[in-house]
């Protein structure tokens, strides 16, 4: 459970909105504490914010408007000209609102986005006609959108969405506008607010990060193993082949987002594959980074896919068709979500509606993220056949450079240094410039370290800096991706290090280890390299040294491709 | 339904969404008499009746409502 303070600023009651975004995000793992601001004060309190709003420091703003607080309204008849003006104002008003945001709280930004209206003066004109209030609803969605696009900590609840999915003769209330000043009807808060902990919960890495599969009845039609692969409804021949077509489209399309596919099915794993392998299929084997097909509980599966993935299995969403696989799995108690999917006709609706994969973020590296998964899945199935870990690591051919940084990798060699909190010695965060200036620094040795293996490349993994300082070389920064625990990384770092301290006339090594509540693991890491302990405080943190002619290079397994 | 059997679902209604069980609602019971029912709380019950009942209040009713009394009258005008 994290806490995490949210602000609604409001041009409508807010008190339901925050009772029920209170119960959809502790079900996610967070805590909310609220402020709202006085009915219909969200300009005013973004623009200039009240003490209670500065002193409460959000973590989250949302921006609780909708049509009823739009300033002016287009009429039928207008100029386009005229409108456009009224659109620029509406903006201008808007934006000031979101910069002030942006400048007082530096904090992620949620804002409605405009419903469709509830009526329609000119009726379906309304739609095109520069003096339609539905086209004009549109044209300022879509200043919204393109605001959103330009502004990373800028997101859109879309209710013009949800309003739509929700229905909107049932969402638009007047009575319970006209009585209460609710901007929606009460009955479709649950949803409003379920859709908006989505953001939420994804701003903060509480969303799925893998759709785990059943495969008979769920990913086709029908049993493969009694069937035979001939035998199963998938394609375009009858109308339940083309649900699960739809389907299996919609599942390989996650791949996209990030989202890393896996197998858990009871079945003889031949048959999972030869069912993955059909002809019709738009799934394949290789879309998936781990395929679990064994007559084991799936409980148990699921456990080991997230073992296999590095992953929680609350990270999980679980897919089946057997409303007693999903009981079994509900009642492991392990904290993967498990949709109620009854009928294939609505898996994606069900699914879609579980706000599950909820992207805010996303990077190229998102779409590339999945089969990162499947690589080290693969790596990982293969260190299970090996006798011994070192033939493993020698069955890796791994590939290692490991140079000066350059400006290429300077955007990678920032993100990994301020993200990564386990492999990381000192666990200082600097700018992308701070580390340009140091590679600058004649008095640093500043490396950073790529890793490839037969399965792929794992990109930059690791960052060392390091500052000369009479005769001895102190190291002010040593981290590494955990991805590539285990495969002699860091011992052909510290060869490399150890090389270039030597080629300057360095005599000595000094590291440092200063304790967190996460790097435990690197705390032996320069005793290990033979350095010796000279100073500990009562923290934890501790200075070590090492003659640098007693040094021995150590790296085995990693080819080092020099500059 | 009976004018008692309509007072009985209501103020069943009333203990569950003021959580009270000690509430008794009555002809002349106004918002000043229960504790906690504030415009928010207002919000919520009103809802709750109209789902006890399968109704919907009319805007013109709720805004008039002086007492319980009045309520019950309008769910029995509404067929109830």
């Amino acid at each position: 459970m994290i806490d995490k303070k949210v602000a609604v600023l409001g041009g409508s009651t807010t008190q339901d909105v925050c009772s029920l975004l209170e119960l959809f995000l502790l079900d996610g793992g967070i805590r909310p504490q609220f402020y709202q601001s006085e009915f219909g004060q969200y300009w005013q309190d973004a623009v200039f914010p009240p003490q209670a709003l500065c002193d409460f420091a959000p973590d989250v703003v949302f921006v609780h408007t909708s049509l009823r607080n739009l300033a002016t309204r287009p009429a039928p008849g207008m100029a386009a000209a005229e409108v456009t003006q009224m659109l620029d104002d509406e903006m201008a008003r808007l934006t000031q609102m979101w910069q002030a945001l942006a400048e007082q709280f530096d904090c992620p930004v949620i804002q409605n986005n405009f419903e469709p209206p509830f009526y329609r003066l000119m009726g379906n004109r309304d739609a095109w006609d520069a003096g339609g209030l539905t086209h004009y609803v549109h044209q300022l969605n879509g200043r919204l959108y393109k605001y959103a696009a330009a502004h990373p900590s800028f997101y859109i609840h879309d209710i013009h969405y949800l309003a739509a999915e929700y229905g909107l003769s049932r969402w638009a209330d007047p009575a319970a506008w006209h009585l209460y000043k609710y901007a929606l009807a009460p009955a479709a808060i649950p949803a409003f607010a379920a859709n908006l902990s989505h953001i939420i919960l994804s701003l903060y890495g509480r969303n799925k990060k893998a759709l785990v599969m059943d495969l008979d009845n769920t990913l086709w039609g029908g049993v493969v193993g009694d069937d035979g692969v001939e035998g199963l409804e998938i394609g375009h021949e009858t109308p339940m082949g083309e649900v699960f077509s739809e389907f299996q489209q919609y599942v390989k399309d996650h791949r996209r987002l990030g989202v890393v596919l896996a197998v858990n099915s009871k079945n003889q794993p031949e048959n999972a594959l030869a069912g993955l392998a059909h002809p019709e299929g738009t799934l394949r084997e290789e879309d998936f980074a781990v395929v679990c097909a064994n007559w084991q509980p799936k409980d148990r599966n699921l456990a080991a896919i997230a073992d296999a993935l590095n992953l929680g299995v609350d990270a999980l969403a679980f897919v089946d068709d057997n409303p007693a696989e999903r009981e079994l799995v509900r009642q492991a108690g392990l904290g993967a979500a498990v949709p109620e999917v009854t009928r294939p006709e609505e898996y994606i609706h069900v699914l879609d509606q579980s706000g599950f994969f909820e992207t805010t973020v996303f990077s190229a590296e998102d779409a590339a993220r999945a089969d990162m998964y499947r690589q080290n899945a693969q790596r990982q199935s293969q260190q299970a056949q090996f006798a011994d870990y070192d033939a493993f690591l020698q069955s890796l051919a791994m590939r290692g450079a490991i140079r000066p940084f350059e400006p290429l990798y300077l955007p990678r060699i920032t993100q990994l240094t301020n993200k990564s909190n386990q492999f990381n010695l000192t666990t200082r965060r600097y700018t992308e410039n701070e580390l340009q200036a140091m590679a600058e620094n004649p008095a640093f040795i500043c490396l950073y370290g790529k890793l490839e293996d037969r399965f792929g490349d794992n990109g930059v993994v690791s960052v060392v800096a390091a500052e000369a300082e009479a005769g001895a070389l102190h190291i002010r920064l040593w981290l590494m991706s955990c991805r590539v625990l285990k495969r002699g990384m860091e011992q052909a770092m510290m060869d490399a290090l150890a090389a270039r301290a030597a080629a300057r006339g360095i005599k000595q090594l000094v590291g440092y280890y200063y304790k967190t509540a996460k790097n435990q693991m690197v705390q032996d890491f320069y005793a290990e390299f033979g350095f010796q302990k000279v100073a500990e405080t009562p923290e934890g943190d501790s200075e070590w040294r090492l003659e640098l002619s007693a040094y021995r290079p150590q790296n085995r397994w990693i080819k080092v491709e020099e500059a | 339904m009976t004018r008692q059997q309509v007072f009985e679902r209501l103020n069943r209604v009333f203990q569950d969404v003021f959580d009270n069980e000690a509430l008794a609602v009555g002809d002349a019971t106004t918002a000043a008499d229960v504790p906690g029912w504030d415009s928010l709380m207002h919000i919520r019950l009103m809802g709750a009746v109209e789902d006890e009942f399968d109704m919907v209040f009319d805007m013109k009713d709720v805004v008039s409502l002086q007492n319980v009394g009045e309520m019950a009258d309008i769910i029995m005008a509404k067929g109830h």
